[in-house]
């Protein structure tokens, strides 16, 4: 790390950057406020989520019936075949691709392009709409096809459904929130009001917060879909 | 992981377009392969082993490259990411107590 090439302003790395960083008298981190507010809020939502997976982790543990297999629960017939975990790896693939067009929608806005920006992000946007759609479809499948309930079902313990429906709930209305917040950015990249602010960082932001429904979506899928 | 030329400026970092779709691609092929270890019905010590380790190269992705970690600070990387190491301390707690909850119930509702 010590060998690293960095600016003028940033002198001082490794430990030693980090001493100086937070003793010396000027702010801690030199990136705008937003970035670190929106960091340190990902960082407490990091612990919510955290917790429902260790907590789901424990029920799971500590139940004494058959947990259901997720891969069998989550399959899609095509034609004649089930396909195990299918709806599940295409809502995947769509969460990581609008991270994908996220991150460059980033990109582009520090490059001050405004239309290609505002495309992006309403990409972005469209795909999580499409996850939450699938996930409706999820869910609507689960409560009246296979008649799940938070409270019991017929395809494993009890804790199964408080489980399922408490963690991609809470990661859907992430989602959905996401996609609020993406559009009302988006309109905003779109009609000037960042060229007029000057900068472009609140798209950074936004960027932040929709790879961190991303990374949550990692975490599930792995530890809820595949264990 | 840093490379010399990459710079960490006040209007933000600027890479190539391309970087973000070769993470994207690589994203795309390791989901694959953590979907393929259930398609192919991979069980015990080795499923959960593959799980853990694409789930955690996913991550580390997308926290490095697409949310910029790899090119902030150090001050501001330790704030962000050592608090939720606390968390392997709750999760190793919750284990040993799910385990005793679980040889409670064998013991009094499991004849």
């Amino acid at each position: 790390m010590a060998t690293d090439v960095m600016t003028a302003q940033a002198p001082a790395e490794g430990l030693h950057g980090v001493a100086t960083d937070f003793a010396a008298d000027k702010q801690a981190f030199p990136v705008p406020w937003g970035k670190v507010m929106m960091w340190i809020f990902l960082l407490s939502d990091t612990f919510i989520f955290s917790c429902f997976l260790t907590g789901y982790m424990n029920v799971r543990i500590s139940t004494t019936a058959k947990w259901a297999n997720p891969s069998a629960v989550f399959s899609l017939a095509i034609g004649q075949t089930e396909v195990p975990l299918l709806l599940i790896a295409i809502m995947t693939m769509v969460l990581i691709t609008s991270s994908g067009t996220m991150a460059m929608a980033v990109n582009f806005g520090y490059r001050r392009n405004r239309s290609v920006t505002t495309a992006l992000m309403l990409v972005t946007a469209g795909l999580g709409a499409c996850f939450v759609g699938m996930q409706a479809f999820e869910w609507s499948k689960l409560i009246l096809i296979e008649g799940v309930r938070p409270w019991g079902s017929a395809l494993g313990p009890p804790q199964f459904g408080a489980v399922f429906f408490m963690v991609t709930g809470f990661h859907g209305l992430h989602v959905s929130a996401g996609v609020v917040y993406l559009c009302v950015v988006a309109m905003r990249v779109w009609n000037g009001f960042y060229d007029r602010k000057g900068t472009y960082e609140t798209v950074e932001v936004v960027g932040l917060y929709w790879h961190f429904v991303d990374l949550v979506w990692v975490f599930i899928f792995a530890l809820f879909y595949l264990w | 992981m840093d490379h010399t030329a990459d710079k960490n400026h006040a209007e933000g970092v600027q890479h190539p377009v391309a970087i973000y779709l070769w993470i994207w691609l690589l994203l795309f092929v390791v989901s694959s392969f953590s979907y393929m270890v259930d398609y192919f019905h991979l069980h015990g010590a080795l499923r959960w082993t593959l799980i853990l380790i694409f789930m955690i190269v996913k991550a580390g992705f997308i926290v490095m490259i697409f949310m910029h970690m790899a090119w902030e600070r150090l001050a501001l990387k330790l704030a962000i990411l050592v608090p939720p190491l606390a968390l392997l301390v709750l999760i190793g707690l919750m284990a040993i107590e799910g385990d005793y909850t679980f040889l409670t119930r064998l013991a009094s509702f499991v004849r």
